[in-house]
């Protein structure tokens, strides 16, 4: 049995020449210190990452992506389809983990500094990827056209449009038309299902290639030759496999005792019903837009806050090349600013909610 | 070369768009050019109807429109009246409008017969014996902005006419002599029918003139307000007909449908009317221990018993349709639950318990399969939630023995 | 070596348990995937398409309500035997309409509204026509869609 798999193996190593690649997995280590648990992150990112895209192919067998029937055919997924119930709330649920995992991810490879070098462009790639994530979680909100997803997306492009110069462009190619209408719905799934897989599959391969090409990097306060290493097969992987579980029991629970709703059908002629909020994920930038005031030294409040979120996304792509190594004893700027931004993000996205 | 084309263009002037009689008349002319207070007749009369028909100032004043000087113009020998009299504004209205040889030319369907209609109504009657208080027909249509009664601007526009007719019979002072009340006006504005005429703009709602008639307005008499009501409340009516209120309201001189419901402020009925408490309809009759009273009490707990029913099958569909279940099949069945309800309500009119039976069983039946829908959907969500332990505790078991063997790969 | 027995025995029955474990957690995620993929009994949602009833159900100078996605729908075959459906909801304040075989055509109960075999809106209050949807006959179904 064994000499018949080692057969196997030498037949695909001839061609694909695939040993290389288990050489790498079975050499790969993992540094272990106080921090070690914020590298489960990454895996449980891509391991969401990967039932989203499951669910996602699944729901695409029953998905209908027009005005007119986008609506029902989710509602006839929840009622009809064997099971549609389930694969509907965990692809709605596991949206919200993924962009949480995400986001922690990236706020620990802030914090131990992952960024440095040679590390840049892996920070790079991951900085995108955690914008097309949101990209992701933006687009699928519309598709079940319900009452809240229409007023967010008319909310959010209405946003996109306040940008100088390119705003109205973009609000023009986002919606794909003046008004959010069948024809944004049609372009959303577009985007949700063929050019954002698209793209985040480059970025994402690319970014996987270079951490295995890198390896993991020890935060500053380890020395990399000292400190003891743990094997990522079979060691590390078995304690991924436990979050990876304890996340699917999550999302299980999630599903069977709070079902993702429906809502009411969308209706363009209606009025905004109040408290329109989007999800969690850009709550606190729209709350930020709240209490902004409407003019700063004689500028458009709104265009600012705008610009200053831009900015923001700007500077955290570019972190690897302006954040200075730390000087012996000093911590240096970056987890004050981290900090301050982490705290923003909570203290915004709880006053949305208080109200 | 195009220069000259260009500056005769821009200097020849514009003609206006009024009918050419009208840009011709020295009356429009002048009181124009006088300005404020002066061209208010002007000014309102631009969209008058007559005026659009080609009528001008002196259709009705009389006078000279050919003539500049005002003497000549507003010469009382050339017929000019400035403001005619309350009885002449009538039968100068009805001189045309009551002429169908002449009002065929602008309208072969215009009705002829408003003035004939006036002298039967109460302020027809009134203006006779020469009461100058009473409606003519200037005060409801206005005089020199007169629009059709279909223009939504047009002071006898359905959704208008109750605030017309309120001009004179809500004041207190104006109506001081005749002894009748003021507040018919407030009370129907606050009644289903003046909510739907104007605030939803329902326009098969009924208005003032819908029950008391356009130009002989006259109360409806005693026998005659139900079959008003009649002409869209038809199955009340019917039931009412066959019913044992009928001879005995007519034989106390008692009005259909109004001695219930009010004439003015007509609210939405509520089950409370129905039944034997103090507070209901049917006691102020029918005296405790009297078959109508019985009948009263059983017809309450019927209806009552069936809207409980229902409400109590919506609120278990609701709950489970909250937690995530199928069942809208059960929530649209529930729907012909309460057409039976509306029914029943409706049946009322016929004063016969038994007539409701049917009624009230069909809806008993549906409520009661709802029930059973909503009772099978929160199975299946038990049924969920039992997959969703099955499956929580092979998951939860495999993680155990993961970290088991972690535990073991790491002592090793 | 007999030191070493329980470990191994021990090891053996754990590496058993998570091989079982590993196949019954698959298994309770294939389970519903699979039954996901499988097409449902009903095979498209009734919103926009619906059998109204059997050719055999319904006579000429007839009316028939049915559901259609959440709201009644009005089934008729005229006295000529052309098969018409339109919206059972009164334009009006939303009664559920009905067939009258005496005056063949559609009546509104509640205040009296009529409509004629078109739908159209011919007296009383409602001020628009019935909506009305195309039907088909399919072997001996009759069968409304929307729009």
């Amino acid at each position: 049995m064994m000499a018949r798999l080692l057969k196997w193996g030498d037949w695909l190593e001839e061609r694909l020449g695939w040993r290389a690649a288990q050489e790498l997995i079975e050499h790969k280590e993992v540094p272990v210190h106080r921090h070690t648990i914020w590298y489960y992150f990454g895996g449980m990112t891509l391991f969401l990452f990967a039932i989203q895209v499951c669910t996602g192919i699944m729901l695409l067998l029953y998905y209908r992506p027009s005005a007119e029937t986008a609506f029902e055919s989710v509602q006839f997924i929840m009622t009809e389809v064997q099971f549609g119930w389930l694969i509907r709330s965990i692809h709605s649920w596991a949206a919200n983990l993924m962009i949480g995992a995400a986001f922690v991810h990236m706020f620990s490879a802030l914090f131990l500094r992952s960024f440095r070098r040679p590390r840049e462009l892996t920070w790079v790639t991951g900085a995108f990827l955690l914008f097309l994530s949101l990209c992701f979680g933006f687009s699928g909100y519309l598709l079940p056209w319900n009452k809240l997803a229409f007023f967010a997306t008319k909310v959010g492009t209405d946003i996109a449009g306040v940008v100088p110069l390119v705003g109205p462009f973009m609000l023009r190619f986002l919606r794909g038309g003046d008004e959010v209408t069948g024809a944004t719905l049609t372009r959303f799934f577009g985007f949700h299902v063929a050019i954002l897989p698209a793209i985040a599959t480059v970025f994402l391969s690319v970014h996987l290639y270079l951490v295995q090409k890198h390896g993991m990097s020890s935060p500053p306060f380890v020395d990399p030759d000292k400190a003891p290493k743990m094997k990522f097969i079979p060691d590390f992987l078995m304690r991924d496999l436990v979050g990876w579980l304890a996340a699917v029991t999550v999302l299980a629970v999630l599903a069977a005792i709070f079902p993702w709703e429906l809502g009411e059908k969308a209706d363009p002629f209606a009025p905004a019903p109040a408290g329109i909020k989007p999800e969690w994920y850009f709550v606190y930038m729209f709350q930020t837009l709240k209490y902004i005031p409407s003019k700063i030294f004689g500028m458009d409040g709104e265009i600012l806050g705008i610009m200053s979120f831009g900015l923001l996304g700007l500077l955290l792509v570019i972190t690897p090349f302006i954040s200075s190594e730390p000087r012996r004893g000093r911590r240096g700027l970056l987890p004050i600013v981290g900090i301050l931004v982490l705290v923003y993000i909570i203290v915004l996205s709880a006053l949305a909610y208080r109200t | 070369m195009w220069q000259p084309l260009l500056l005769i263009i821009l200097i020849s002037p514009v003609q206006a768009q009024a009918a050419p009689k009208a840009a011709q008349s020295t009356c429009i002319r002048c009181h124009t050019d006088l300005g404020n207070p002066f061209d208010a007749p002007v000014k309102a009369s631009a969209q008058d109807i007559h005026f659009q028909n080609g009528l001008s100032c002196n259709s009705c004043h009389g006078g000279d429109p050919t003539r500049d000087k005002p003497e000549e113009a507003m010469n009382p020998a050339k017929g000019f009246v400035r403001q005619p009299a309350r009885k002449q504004v009538v039968t100068l209205c009805a001189s045309c409008h009551s002429n169908p040889d002449y009002m065929r030319k602008y309208n072969p369907q215009a009705r002829v017969d408003q003035y004939s209609e006036y002298l039967t109504s109460v302020h027809g009657k009134k203006l006779q014996t020469g009461d100058p208080n009473v409606a003519i027909c200037i005060d409801c249509h206005g005089h020199h902005g007169i629009l059709a009664a279909k223009n939504p601007n047009s002071s006898v526009y359905a959704p208008n006419v109750a605030a017309t007719c309120g001009r004179c019979h809500s004041d207190p002072q104006r109506m001081k002599s005749y002894g009748i009340p003021t507040d018919q006006q407030e009370l129907y504005t606050k009644s289903v029918h003046g909510e739907a005429l104007m605030k939803n703009r329902d326009l098969a709602a009924p208005t003032c003139n819908s029950c008391h008639g356009n130009h002989g307005a006259t109360p409806p008499g005693v026998d005659s307000v139900a079959n008003v009501c009649g002409q869209c409340h038809v199955m009340q009516w019917d039931l009412f007909n066959q019913s044992p209120h009928r001879k005995a309201f007519e034989d106390r001189q008692l009005k259909g449908c109004v001695t219930c419901h009010q004439n003015h402020e007509v609210v939405q009925p509520s089950d409370a009317m129905l039944g034997a408490e103090d507070s209901a309809t049917c006691p102020i009759c029918h005296e405790k221990g009297s078959a109508g009273y019985a009948a009263a009490q059983e017809m309450k707990s019927a209806i009552v018993g069936l809207q409980g029913r229902l409400n109590s099958s919506s609120q278990l569909l609701e709950g489970a349709q909250r937690a995530g279940m199928e069942v809208s099949r059960p929530i649209y069945q529930l729907a012909e639950g309460r057409d039976r309800l509306v029914l029943a309500r409706v049946q009322i009119h016929r004063f016969n318990p038994a007539m409701l039976k049917k009624t009230i069983m069909e809806g008993d039946s549906i409520a009661g399969a709802s029930e059973q829908s909503g009772m099978q959907a929160l199975a299946d969500l038990a049924y969920r939630r039992k997959g969703l332990a099955v499956s929580a505790v092979i998951l939860l078991c495999m993680i155990g023995l993961l970290l088991l063997k972690i535990r073991r790969l790491k002592s090793s | 070596m007999i030191a070493a027995e329980p470990q191994t025995s021990r090891r053996n029955v754990l590496n058993y348990l998570l091989g079982t474990g590993a196949m019954a957690t698959l298994a309770a995620i294939l389970y519903p995937v699979i039954k996901f993929m499988i097409p449902p009994r009903i095979v498209e949602s009734s919103a926009s398409s619906v059998v109204a009833a059997k050719v055999t159900e319904i006579k000429p100078n007839a009316g028939k309500i049915f559901k259609f996605g959440s709201k009644p729908g009005i089934l008729i075959q005229t006295p000529a035997g052309e098969y018409r459906a339109f919206s059972a909801v009164c334009t009006h304040l939303d009664c559920t309409v009905q067939y009258r075989t005496d005056e063949k055509l559609i009546w509104c109960a509640c205040h009296n509204g009529r409509y004629d075999l078109t739908g159209k809106n011919i007296s009383g209050p409602p001020p628009r026509p019935l909506e009305s949807f195309t039907v088909n006959v399919r072997g001996d179904e009759i069968v409304v869609t929307r729009g």
